[in-house]
């Protein structure tokens, strides 16, 4: 989650040429009707989604709020006639598009996803816009000149034949978006389509969703995390209460003035003139003695490939929470791997101040837990077990911390971060925060010197993001070395003592 | 993963690696199951010859061959040394005698026999392989085989999230380490451990493919209208040639074969 610091997209200058109708053919304009609409899934007792009511005219332009795991992303999928009947346990009310029913006619519909990395299909990004129009039976002497233009119309930064696997996750994105609209869909469905992306990613993103909505004109109905960025495309909000339906609807103005402090205080964020203010900075005690040295650490992924990080030197202290910041692909990741001991260095070595001579690298695992913790960017890649407290006595058992010890430092850490009363779930059936939580409870329980936070803070709620901000808080003036990659400028604002830039791979 | 990234094909517009893939395939087929039917050094040294002779037809540098095609040659080599030891055939010159080792002149014949006739059935595939698209693949059966494009195309698209799963299997260890759990020197821990990053692997699978699907569906894959085709495959005069001649290849070198006195047929 990056914030309000997101850089709105451009607004379009009213009635300009350059935003010229689309150079092919859109669907109808279909409204959108939802009538006593409820899902649950099957094998889940609460149900996804339940009693929604409302109604999208053509052309209108509409954000979807409310709580996260409260039935959003049900919604859109239902509306785009994505869901599969059965996976459902029961389903209420209909979802009528254009006069039939939701996924009758997938011409009317377009969807943009939360992951662009598994939304492409081909390996060439020419390939991946034709495939909707090949699918669409369009004549093949009209396919490239739409696929042409529909790249273009999202600023695709290169030709056709680029591959999709060299592309930023933002020019993916826009990608998925040229793959989308060169179908000409009357209605665009956005399903958190930056939450994955870095700052600059998401700006380029919004600012090709307004162009194509300037040149399609179509209906837009979006779930964005980013409320701040995503305001100027849109000019209705309604809000979904978990299992409640719509409970409010209309302008921005309008909505955010009324029920601003509830949605806040639910976990959404709340853009600037209706929400709290960011928390005040929290500064550590001043940096205590140097921990953990990384000197000249150099790293590639591949022979003859470009170094992802090159000649880095870098020191962390006791009670000093470091972030490091930098674009997509310019080696802040790999800096955070090296530092934990977890990835070999090409060159040059980290070490702890306490053993100077073994580069952290060779340390067997299970010393290297007791004295380093690691949150990854993906909670589930983190999960061992099948239970809750389960997952927090894997390191100290490895570690060899004393049982007693163990378990008193799980049950802590359980009541610290919320998650007393889950400690029997499967932690991959936890929402988004609660993994987020426990994934970096498990970083924590051998009490470690150093911990290494990988992107934290990304797609967390506004509730979620201000408990981390705590944690790590509360870590660092306890006397850890904090390391946090992370996109996230209002948490840097928040807690970092010192910023580490990162750019091609050189730190500054 | 490295190495498959960087496309073996160096030049596209060459004679062969500008066929149809259907062409390529029966072309790299016919000789090899030919081979299959005999035992003997004749056939295969045709075969090999002329397969090495298309080498830069392929658009293919020796030196990105032999980055790829390496495996197979260590195979030949070790399988040609096993047979000279361990074949029946030991008459002719003795040319080392160590206890129970021992080679003849015909054993070592008889083991580059063996490897002569694998590295000819072998390297046809390697090259049609190195310099087939997998795009173009999916394109030519659809179109020329009206394979259905579900599986078609589903499974180029399940291709493309081949380097994300390596990605995936990376991080699964690093998280592993991160807690503590590494295999070391205990197998029964290690067999543990990978069986946990497997299943690991493929939920994750699970969940980018139904992504994937979602995605394919948005995009009018499930529509069940009739599909165009962006890219036209075709299968022209140059394709028919390119079977042709592998097709002359295989009686040529079955005829030298039967000629010289050396075809040794399986079934007999």
């Amino acid at each position: 989650m990056v914030g309000p610091e997101v850089r709105a997209p451009r607004v379009r200058p009213t009635g300009h040429e350059g935003w010229a109708r689309l150079a092919w053919p859109v669907a109808p304009r279909a409204p959108i009707e939802v009538r006593g609409w409820g899902w649950r899934y099957a094998g889940r007792r609460a149900w996804a989604c339940r009693g929604v009511d409302f109604r999208i005219e053509p052309g209108e332009r509409v954000l979807l709020v409310g709580p996260s795991g409260g039935g959003k992303s049900t919604l859109l999928h239902g509306i785009a006639g994505l869901l599969d009947p059965e996976a459902a346990a029961e389903v209420e009310g209909e979802i009528i598009v254009g006069g039939r029913p939701a996924g009758s006619d997938r011409s009317l519909v377009g969807m943009l996803f939360q992951d662009p990395e598994s939304a492409l299909m081909m390996a060439r990004a020419g390939d991946d816009v034709a495939f909707g129009l090949e699918n669409a039976g369009v004549p093949t002497a009209e396919i490239w000149p739409r696929v042409d233009a529909a790249l273009d119309l999202v600023g695709f930064p290169y030709s056709g034949d680029r591959s999709t696997a060299a592309l930023s996750g933002g020019e993916q994105q826009r990608l998925a978006l040229a793959g989308t609209v060169v179908r000409g869909p009357s209605l665009l469905i956005l399903d958190e389509p930056t939450a994955n992306l870095d700052p600059l990613g998401t700006t380029t993103v919004l600012e090709a969703v307004d162009r194509v909505l300037a040149g399609a004109g179509s209906t837009l109905l979006m779930v964005e995390h980013h409320v701040q960025a995503a305001l100027p495309l849109i000019e209705r909000v309604a809000v979904l209460e978990p299992g409640g339906g719509i409970i409010d609807d209309g302008s921005p103005d309008a909505v955010f003035g009324r029920r601003g402090a509830d949605l806040a205080k639910a976990g959404v964020w709340v853009p600037a003139p209706w929400g709290p203010s960011p928390p005040t900075p929290r500064r550590g005690p001043g940096s205590g003695p140097a921990v953990l040295d990384g000197r000249g650490l150099s790293a590639r992924y591949a022979a003859g490939a470009a170094p992802a990080l090159e000649d880095a030197d870098i020191t962390l202290h006791r009670g000093e929470a470091v972030a490091v910041t930098g674009p997509n692909g310019s080696g802040k990741s790999t800096l955070a791997l090296l530092l934990a001991g977890l990835l070999a260095p090409s060159s040059g070595a980290a070490t702890l101040r306490a053993d100077p001579s073994r580069p952290l690298h060779r340390w067997r695992a299970r010393e290297l837990c007791r004295r380093i913790g690691v949150v990854f960017q993906d909670p589930e890649h983190q999960f061992l077990t099948s239970r809750v407290d389960a997952e927090l006595m894997i390191a100290p058992r490895q570690a060899g911390v004393p049982a007693e010890t163990a378990e008193r430092r799980r049950d802590e850490l359980l009541q610290r971060l919320g998650l007393d009363r889950l400690s029997a779930a499967n932690p991959f059936t936890l929402s988004g925060g609660e993994k987020r939580r426990l994934s970096v409870a498990t970083a924590l329980t051998t009490t470690p010197d150093v911990v290494v936070l990988d992107e934290p803070t990304f797609g967390q709620d506004a509730r979620t993001w201000a408990e981390l901000v705590e944690l790590c808080a509360d870590l660092r003036d306890g006397g850890s070395a904090l390391l946090v990659v992370t996109h996230d400028e209002r948490f840097v604002d928040a807690i970092a003592d010192r910023r580490v830039i990162a750019d091609e791979g050189r730190l500054s | 993963m490295s190495v498959l990234a960087v496309p073996a094909v160096s030049d596209a517009a060459a004679p062969i690696a500008r066929r149809s893939p259907l062409a390529k395939i029966a072309a790299a087929l016919l000789p090899g199951l030919a081979l299959l039917a005999s035992i003997d050094p004749v056939a295969p040294a045709v075969v090999l010859a002329s397969t090495l002779f298309c080498v830069p037809l392929c658009g293919v540098t020796w030196r990105a061959l032999a980055r790829r095609a390496w495996p197979l040659a260590l195979a030949v080599v070790t399988l040609s040394l096993g047979n000279a030891v361990f074949t029946g055939r030991k008459g002719g010159e003795t040319l080392l005698e160590f206890g129970p080792l021992l080679l003849t002149t015909e054993s070592l014949g008889a083991g580059a026999a063996a490897g002569l006739r694998v590295a000819a059935i072998a390297l046809p595939g390697v090259l049609a392989i190195l310099t087939i698209d997998p795009v173009d693949l999916a394109d030519a059966l659809a179109q020329r085989l009206r394979v259905p494009a579900r599986f078609a195309y589903g499974a180029l698209a399940g291709l493309r999230l081949a380097p994300l799963l390596a990605a995936d299997w990376q991080t699964l260890g690093r998280a592993r380490r991160a807690r503590g759990l590494a295999a070391g020197a205990n197998p029964v821990r290690g067999v543990r451990l990978f069986a946990g990053k497997v299943f690991a692997l493929l939920v994750g699978a699970m969940r980018r493919a139904t992504r994937l699907a979602a995605a394919m569906e948005a995009r009018g894959f499930d529509s069940g209208q009739a599909r165009t085709a962006a890219r036209e495959q075709r299968f022209d005069g140059g394709d028919a040639a390119l079977v042709a001649a592998s097709a002359v290849v295989t009686v040529a070198a079955v005829g030298l074969s039967v000629f010289t006195g050396a075809w040794n047929p399986l079934l007999s």
